[in-house]
C-alpha cells in the first residue's frame, strides 16, 4: 500500500467513526467530515464524553480496516504539547504514525 | 440474562473461574474464558484464549476477536488473581509487581476494553473480585490486600464513569475458598481468618455465583459501585 493510499484509508475509517458519533449528537452539533474540523477545545464541537466516544469508535474502525489493534489514547498522545485530538487532520496523522510503528 | 448474552470470565483454567465458566455455560450463555495456560476441559458454547491478563497487545487482540465473532459483550467477570503471603519485610518486589499486574492492571485493562464493547449496546455488567483481606487489613497480605484495595477503588470510580453507558460495576469480596490460591496459607492462619467472619465457615463456589448472579440480574440495574463481602465481613 502506498503511503498516500494508507492515509486515505485512515481518513475514511475516521469518517466512519464520525458517522457513528454523529448519530448520537443533536443536528446542530454534528461533526463535519473534513480534516480541518476542530474536535476539542475552545472552538471544538465535542464535549469530553463526545471525544471519548469518537476515539473509541476510531480505534474500532482502524482495527476493522487494517486488522491491527492500536491504542490511540496512549501515553504519548496524552503528553504531547499539541494534542493529536485537536482536529480530524491531526488525529489522522497520529493514527498513521501509530500504524507505522506497528508494522 | 438472555441466552444471546456473551460472558467473559478471566482465569478460567481452574478453581473459581472454571466453576463460573461451567456454571454460565449450563445456564445457556456463550462464555469466553482466558488463562495463561490452555485448559484441559471442553465445554459447549465456550471459547478459550491463552494470554496474560496484563499483556495489553494480547488482550486487545482478544477483544478484537470477540467483536468480530460476537459483536457484543454483556458481562465481564474479572476473576483472575494471584496472592502471596509474606511478612512485608520479606516480600520481594518482583512478587509485588506480579500481584499488581495480574490483580490490578489485568482488571483495569479488561474493564477498559470490555466497556468499549459494552457501550455499543448501552448495556453491560462488570463484576470484579476482591477479598476480605482488604477489609480486614490482614497481616502478611500487604501486597495482595493492597492490590485488591486498588480494585475496589477502581470498581467504585468506574461505576461512576460508566453509568451513562448503562454499565454497572460491582465487586464481590471473597472469604477463604478452598482453591490453589490459599494452598500455601497455614491452617491456623485460615482458622484465625475465618474467626473474623460473622458466619464462620469456608466460602463455597455457590456463594460466589450467588452474589455474581445478583449483580447480573436484569432487576439489578440500579446497583452499582457496591462491594459485597462474603461471610458477613464489612
Amino acid at each position: 500500500m502506498t503511503p498516500a493510499g494508507r492515509v486515505e484509508k485512515i481518513i475514511q475509517a475516521i469518517f466512519r467513526a464520525v458517522d457513528e458519533v454523529n448519530q448520537e449528537l443533536p443536528e446542530g452539533q454534528r461533526l463535519k467530515k473534513s480534516l480541518d474540523t476542530v474536535l476539542f477545545g475552545r472552538s471544538g464541537v465535542l464535549d469530553s464524553l463526545g471525544l471519548v466516544n469518537l476515539i473509541v469508535a476510531a480505534e474500532e474502525k482502524i482495527e476493522e480496516e487494517f486488522g491491527s489493534t492500536i491504542t490511540i489514547a496512549d501515553e504519548r498522545a496524552m503528553s504531547q504539547k499539541n494534542s493529536p485530538f485537536r482536529t480530524i487532520g491531526t488525529l489522522v496523522d497520529y493514527v498513521s504514525s501509530l500504524l507505522e510503528e506497528n508494522e | 440474562m438472555n441466552e444471546n448474552h456473551v460472558v467473559l470470565i478471566t482465569g478460567t483454567r481452574k478453581g473459581i473461574g472454571r466453576y463460573l465458566a461451567e456454571y454460565y455455560v449450563k445456564k445457556g450463555l456463550q462464555v469466553i474464558g482466558c488463562s495463561r495456560k490452555p485448559v484441559d476441559y471442553e465445554l459447549r458454547n465456550y471459547q478459550h484464549f491463552c494470554l496474560d491478563v496484563s499483556d495489553e497487545v494480547k488482550v486487545k487482540q482478544m477483544f478484537a476477536e470477540i467483536r468480530k465473532v460476537y459483536n457484543r459483550l454483556d458481562v465481564l467477570i474479572n476473576n483472575a488473581g494471584i496472592a502471596s503471603m509474606n511478612h512485608f519485610l520479606l516480600t520481594p518486589l518482583r512478587t509485588v509487581r506480579e500481584i499488581l499486574n495480574t490483580n490490578f492492571v489485568g482488571t483495569f485493562l479488561f474493564c477498559r476494553e470490555a466497556a468499549k464493547l459494552m457501550k455499543k449496546n448501552d448495556y453491560g455488567r462488570i463484576v470484579n473480585f476482591t477479598t476480605v483481606a482488604t477489609s480486614l487489613k490482614l497481616e502478611g497480605e500487604a501486597a495482595y490486600a493492597a492490590s485488591k484495595a486498588a480494585v475496589e477503588n477502581l470498581t467504585q470510580i468506574l461505576a461512576k464513569e460508566l453509568a451513562e453507558f448503562g454499565i454497572t460495576v460491582n465487586a464481590v469480596g471473597l472469604a477463604p475458598v478452598r482453591t490453589d490460591l490459599i494452598r500455601s496459607v497455614p491452617q491456623e492462619k485460615l482458622e484465625e481468618l475465618i474467626s473474623h467472619q460473622t458466619i464462620r465457615r469456608f466460602g463455597e463456589f455457590r456463594d460466589i455465583s450467588n452474589v455474581v448472579d445478583f449483580f447480573l440480574w436484569p432487576k439489578s440495574d440500579f446497583i452499582t459501585g457496591q462491594i459485597i463481602y462474603l461471610g458477613g465481613i464489612n
